[in-house]
């Protein structure tokens, strides 16, 4: 099988390293194939800055009509396999036509690159940061080497953080009042809150709080919803009477959450719910969903 | 539900294993340091307590095995160089857990360690462990999970001295924490009363009481708390917790608690707070055995009392008395449907507790008792057995306190009481109470006394309307009249003027007692007043009733078994009186001597002869003594014996009654003894000689008892020579 390995092999290997590489944040990715691996970490307005190294194999030279580095971020829908929206795309040309017949080492920048999207992996699309190098070649093709890179944006707190509070019910069967101490909280927050029971007259299992995610995508008529459960976390156990109150406390950092996503490039939108629901004796749920907003805070 | 318990033990035996599989991984874990695997493996073992299939027994036996594996778990927890995460960190991350009963046991079990590390205040994670426990609302493993945090945190609670204490944790804290642990988790046991599967309700109250002890225990907790003086115990401890009590309206639990309190907290402490604590008992559901509680509240202050002196005047200074007193009337008042029984038992542990604490306050005890009177008389009739031994108990308090019937007597509401008792009930009281006199021997002297002891024991007296006359035991009847009998000898009065009174008062009574009673009452009555006469003096009253007596039995007693009794209840009667003169007495003294010669039966005769010779001798200072006259009743006794003895050779060809000859010699021994001088040592002799040879003659039958009667009389002589002294040689000169 070797030689087919020779046959397919670029002509060239090619790296992308950047010029921070060492000292920059380096979190971990999923690939497709399920593998993770770490790559480095930028926010919105840095600068990205790097070299572009390419070494043809041994004793090979490369004819090449140029050679460019892109970056491009990407939102691909998954249900529309192939089709690539790039929101951002930034070119910088790194050589002229000509032969490359040893390691060639070429330096770039973007310099205060807007990236005001993160990097989203959900379920029905990715948003994806990437350089794309390309040596265009008139014949077998042109070599394209990529390197990921993850975008995080954090916020600042937000100045005004309402807590939610609802009083909710069936007539005559089930009156509960619940109260979250925010609406807005951030990746690693806790949520407090009680829930207080005004008239139970169901017999009660247990009670739950889910945090759900809402993922959707397109528009009109081809609007997909994907809802994923992220967090079933019990709150109670067994049957409250009338007058009992039973406290809410949540830690988010173990679960896998990413900001809230408004109309991200009119392409999609990721929302974040607390879902209460109340199991009866005969499995029956009731529930009651309501909205939060999720936020990147800048880790002090 | 046929194999429910096989089914049961199925459930526990998976329950069991399921928690041994768990252990092992986490073991494993511990072993290897691994926390994230510790805390997989510990919360799923613990979740198998999550489980609604187990009776409280059942499930305590699941709980106790996860228990045991917690403990190991806290050491590695406690233990930061085996995980490298600061018990802050370890506090947060327990609480990623899922599920909320393996989340709260892991919270309680690091919070534990978290406050030993003092890294926090105390009272903040016990403040925050037991509000976050409130998740858990299911009754058996929300008790079963708050009794774990009770386990863990009973040794770190900010007591007075101890380590935790500070300026941010006081004992108010930890009593705090406490209380409300307890109230939530009385508020779980009540509700398992409503909630689950509609089983039996009996099987549910048992299932309960399988738990109250959980429920209990942090009462338990309380009383231990060194913090936990008077005053706090008054201020916060005694109001929140009767609040709780007075709230749960689950009798149930009022009456586990109530009798909790009591049993947990100081005598002290209830004495200081009687008021709070009785304050609570009318608000009790009815269905709530409050006399019980109240029963057993004044057992232990009765006790307390009893344990020292220095306590009473504890006891005065808060009134104890008429506060339970109040509480008691309040509880029967409002607790209408309370069956007699349950109100006279409270009355009887009032009346125990007054009668130990204020024996002095005879007031109490009427007050006591005229309460009790007061219920009774709203019940048209006391039929309940129970109820009537509880009267019983009642009245016979005071007699075995007091010993002294002359202090119930003082009891206005005594014979009210009494009379509340059914007729049997009344007689047996009335025994009992002459049997309290007769063992005291306490002699009633004021007429006043008398009129009311009859009062009180009328239905021996007289017939009483109702009575079923045919159900009487005669045996019964005896002993009880026998009983009113001797009684009449106890009341008694050197005064005569008083002594009169007593008398009338008696005769009074007893006249209305039928002609079944009369016979044995008359007699007492009359010695009585006999009694009375020579004591008084008169002579002439005296020798009028002997004289009446002596007429009575002339003319009216013509059997001749009755005579026999009669003279000699007349020698009897006559011995003991000095208040004739020499004339009156020669008189009566002949007459009674002749009457005994004159009886029908030789042996009779003999017999009431010899115990003539007595009236001549009267073993007093200045009692008569006429050793003369006694050997001259002897000598006449002996020949009637001789007639006697000759009458049965004659008639029926065998010996007489030796044993009348061995009669006559102890009563010759008696007076031998007492000094008698014409009573001589060889009189003594020959009668000895005289004896034996009437044992050994030919036509004497063997009697075996003369025999045994003569061998230990002459043992007696025997002894009396061995004694020495003045009587060995009075004795010295007669041969055996």
């Amino acid at each position: 099988m070797n030689f087919l390995i020779g046959a397919f092999k670029p002509a060239c290997n090619i790296s992308i390293t950047f010029s921070d590489g060492k000292s920059r944040k380096q979190v971990p990715m999923k690939k497709e194939n399920g593998k993770t691996i770490m790559v480095s970490l930028f926010q919105s307005k840095e600068s990205i800055a790097g070299k572009v190294s390419i070494e043809p194999l041994q004793g090979k030279k490369i004819e090449h009509l140029g050679v460019k580095v892109e970056l491009l971020g990407q939102i691909e829908m998954y249900f529309d396999r192939g089709n690539f929206y790039d929101f951002t795309s930034l070119v910088r040309e790194l050589d002229v036509p000509g032969d490359i017949y040893e390691r060639k080492t070429y330096p770039f920048e973007f310099s205060t690159v807007e990236m005001p999207y993160e990097t989203y992996n959900g379920a029905n699309l990715r948003l994806r940061y990437v350089l794309k190098v390309t040596v265009s070649r008139n014949y077998g093709g042109s070599i394209v080497e990529y390197q990921d890179f993850i975008v995080r944006n954090y916020s600042p707190p937000p100045s005004i953080n309402n807590s939610i509070k609802m009083e909710v019910g069936i007539e005559d069967c089930l009156h509960i009042e619940f109260e979250y101490n925010k609406s807005k909280y951030h990746l690693k927050d806790v949520i407090i809150g009680k829930i207080y029971f005004l008239l139970v007259r169901i017999k009660i299992k247990n009670m739950d709080l889910e945090i759900r995610r809402r993922e959707s995508t397109g528009s009109g008529a081809n609007t997909h919803v994907e809802t994923e459960t992220l967090a079933k976390f019990e709150l109670m156990d067994g049957a409250p009477v009338r007058g009992e109150s039973i406290p809410i406390r949540l830690f988010l950092s173990p679960y896998e959450l990413t900001p809230t996503y408004r109309n991200i490039n009119n392409k999609f939108s990721v929302k974040y719910y607390l879902n209460l629901v109340l199991v009866d004796e005969e499995d029956r749920r009731y529930f009651k969903q309501q909205e939060i907003a999720i936020y990147r805070q800048q880790d002090s | 539900m046929l194999n429910g318990t096989e089914d049961e033990e199925k459930w526990l035996a998976e329950g069991i294993a399921g928690i041994q599989h768990n252990a092992f991984y986490m073991h494993r874990a511990l072993d290897s340091n691994n926390l994230r695997e510790a805390l997989k493996y510990s919360a799923q073992m613990l979740s198998e307590l999550r489980t609604s299939k187990l009776s409280p027994h059942k499930y305590y036996e699941l709980y106790m095995r996860a228990f045991d594996e917690l403990k190991r778990l806290e050491l590695f927890f406690k233990d930061d160089s085996k995980h490298g995460v600061s018990v802050v960190d370890l506090y947060e991350l327990v609480q990623h857990a899922g599920n909320i009963l393996p989340r709260l046991y892991l919270l309680c079990t690091v919070g534990s360690i978290y406050i030993k590390s003092k890294e926090a205040p105390a009272k903040e994670v016990l403040k925050d462990l037991v509000e976050m426990c409130r998740g858990v609302q299911h009754p058996i493993r929300g008790l079963f999970l708050r009794s774990y945090l009770a386990q863990i945190s009973r040794d770190k609670l900010p007591d007075i001295g101890s380590e935790y204490e500070g300026d941010a944790d006081t004992v108010m804290d930890a009593v705090d924490f406490v209380l409300q642990n307890f109230t939530e988790m009385n508020k779980l046991w009540v509700r398992m009363q409503h909630q689950g599967p509609g089983g039996v309700r009996e099987k549910r109250e048992k299932e309960r009481s399988e738990l109250q002890d959980l429920v209990g225990k942090n009462l338990h907790v309380l009383s231990q708390i060194e913090g936990v003086d008077l005053e706090m115990y008054k201020e916060t401890v005694l109001p929140r917790v009767l609040e709780q009590v007075v709230n749960c309206k689950d009798d149930l639990a009022q009456y586990y608690l109530m009798d909790c309190i009591i049993q947990v907290f100081p005598d002290e402490y209830h004495l200081q707070t009687l008021e709070t604590l009785l304050g609570a008992c009318p608000q009790l559901q009815p269905t709530v055995d409050v006399k019980t509680v109240l029963s057993r509240l004044m057992d232990r202050l009765s006790n307390y009392a009893a344990s020292s002196a220095d306590v009473l005047p504890e006891f005065l200074q808060v009134e104890a008395f008429s506060k339970l007193s109040n509480a008691i009337g309040k509880v029967i008042e409002a607790q209408l449907d309370m069956p007699a029984v349950g109100a006279i038992t409270l009355y009887v542990s009032l009346l125990t507790f007054t009668l130990r604490v204020h024996p002095d306050r005879l007031d109490h005890v009427d007050q006591v008792l005229g309460a009790c009177v007061k219920k009774l008389s709203n019940i048209p009739k006391l039929e309940d057995s129970r109820a009537m031994k509880q009267v019983v108990a009642l009245l016979s308090a005071p007699l075995e306190k007091y010993n002294d019937i002359v202090t119930a007597l003082t009891l206005s509401n005594y014979p009210r009481v009494m009379d509340h008792l059914d007729i049997g009930t009344n007689k047996l009281m009335a025994m009992v109470i002459i049997q309290s006199i007769m063992k005291n021997n306490s002699c009633i002297s004021t007429a006043d006394k008398v009129e009311v002891l009859f009062e009180l024991i009328k239905g021996l007296i007289k017939d009483i309307d109702g009575a079923d006359v045919d159900e009487l035991d005669e045996e019964d009847f005896k002993e009880e009249q026998n009983s009113v009998a001797r009684l009449i000898h106890m009341l008694y009065n050197d005064e005569p003027e008083e002594m009169l009174k007593i008398i009338c008062i008696v005769r009074k009574h007893t006249m209305v007692g039928g002609p079944k009673r009369l016979p044995f009452t008359v007699s007492s009555l009359v010695f009585s007043a006999l009694r009375a006469a020579n004591g008084c003096d008169i002579e002439h009253v005296a020798y009028e009733f002997f004289t009446q007596a002596f007429l009575l039995y002339e003319e009216e007693i013509a059997d001749s078994k009755a005579q026999v009794t009669a003279i000699h209840l007349i020698i009897g009667t006559l011995q003991r009186m000095n208040v004739f003169g020499v004339e009156n007495r020669d008189t009566l003294t002949h007459k009674a001597t002749g009457y005994s010669a004159r009886l029908l039966k030789k042996a009779d005769q003999c017999r009431a002869v010899y115990a003539c010779s007595h009236l001549f001798w009267v073993d007093d200072q200045d009692g008569i003594k006429d050793g003369e006259r006694v050997l001259l009743c002897l000598k006449r006794a002996l020949r009637i014996a001789n007639a006697a003895q000759q009458m049965a050779n004659v008639a029926r060809g065998s010996g007489g009654p030796v044993s009348l000859f061995v009669e006559i010699l102890n009563k010759y021994i008696y007076f031998f003894e007492k000094g008698n001088k014409q009573i001589t040592s060889s009189a003594i002799q020959g009668l000895i000689e005289l004896i034996n040879t009437e044992m050994q003659s030919d036509s004497t039958n063997p009697d075996s008892v003369a025999d045994a009667f003569l061998a230990s009389t002459l043992r007696y002589i025997q002894f009396q020579k061995q004694k020495g002294g003045v009587m060995g040689e009075k004795f010295e000169s007669i041969k055996l």
